[in-house]
């Protein structure tokens, strides 16, 4: 409760820099920009706005640090299967591949 | 006299059935093991991955008289095993339309971030060393509806471009921009009791 209370007011103070200031994006444009960011596709000059909202503002470095460190544990998670694919050979499903196979 | 049949136009030697034969068991035991595993990653259930990866064979074999290299047996496999999987995704009803809005970022009405502090992140490699953790990410990226988590699969970890994913599930690439970055917000909201060390590693 504290913390939204708080957030409020900053809310408020930062949606006036934000908006105000040539040059600045806010919160839900920076968002918009995440995915482009990462795939190091933003040009020169929307990469130094995007920097600079980054620098000014804690929630979206934040959110961002947070955002990169669960993608990298998805990925290390879903590149694994579930149940370890038996090392050997499956001969009998090898077999019916071939039997089923039409010439 | 020249015969009509295909098989004895001049130039095309045609091999003896045996050594067709010989060369589709050559194919299926050269790439059936990572295929499985593909298969296995993205359907996640053993029985539903050694059917696609049949089928994958049949129409890969199938094909194969006609295939003359335009792009790498694998790839060429890896892509027919990917769509044989989305095939049993679509059928399961796995690839409908589901919202995830409760799990995307908060903003309040000054669109600014509704974020609450975080302490210092641990690295990856410090969550990924716990088997407890391992499956609790698990568990938390089978929250997400396939259609997000099918986008994450193919092109964060299968490696396919936002162009080939968008074939793939005929879709625009501009959906699959969309589609990818709701999918990796969803999951930071799902994995944040991990991040911030409130569930017990
Ligand atoms: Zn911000």
């Amino acid at each position: 409760m504290k913390y939204l209370h708080r957030s409020g007011v900053r809310g408020w103070i930062k949606g006036v820099l934000f908006r105000g200031m040539p040059g600045m994006i806010n919160c839900v444009e920076f968002e918009e920009f995440v995915l482009s960011y990462l795939d190091g596709e933003l040009p020169a000059r929307q990469l130094k706005v995007f920097e600079r909202h980054m620098r000014l503002c804690r929630e979206c470095r934040e959110y961002l640090a947070a955002y990169r460190l669960s993608s990298e544990l998805s990925c290390a998670v879903l590149g694994t299967p579930q149940e370890s694919v038996p090392e050997d050979v499956p001969e009998d499903l090898i077999k019916a591949i071939l039997d089923a196979r039409q010439y | 006299m020249p015969t009509k049949s295909p098989k004895s136009e001049p130039g095309l030697s045609t091999p003896p059935p045996n050594h067709e034969a010989l060369e589709a068991e050559v194919l299926v035991r050269d790439n059936i093991s990572w295929m499985l595993a593909l298969a296995q990653r993205i359907l996640r259930d053993q029985a539903l991955a050694e059917d696609a990866v049949q089928n994958a064979f049949i129409a890969g074999l199938r094909g194969l008289p006609t295939f003359e290299g335009r792009s790498s047996v694998k790839t060429w496999l890896h892509r027919i095993t990917v769509n044989e999987c989305l095939m049993k995704l679509r059928k399961q009803k796995q690839l409908n339309e589901k919202p995830i809005d409760e799990y995307l970022p908060e903003f309040d009405r000054h669109n600014c971030r509704i974020e609450a502090p975080w302490p210092v992140l641990s690295r990856a490699e410090d969550f990924l060393e716990s088997e407890r953790t391992r499956a609790l990410v698990a568990e938390k990226i089978s929250v997400l509806p396939g259609t997000y988590r099918i986008v994450l699969q193919l092109r964060d970890i299968e490696g396919y471009s936002t162009d080939e994913v968008a074939e793939l599930l005929e879709i625009s690439p501009g959906n699959v921009k969309v589609r990818l970055h709701r999918a990796r917000a969803a999951l930071k909201k799902l994995l944040e009791p991990v991040l911030r060390g409130e569930v017990h590693r």
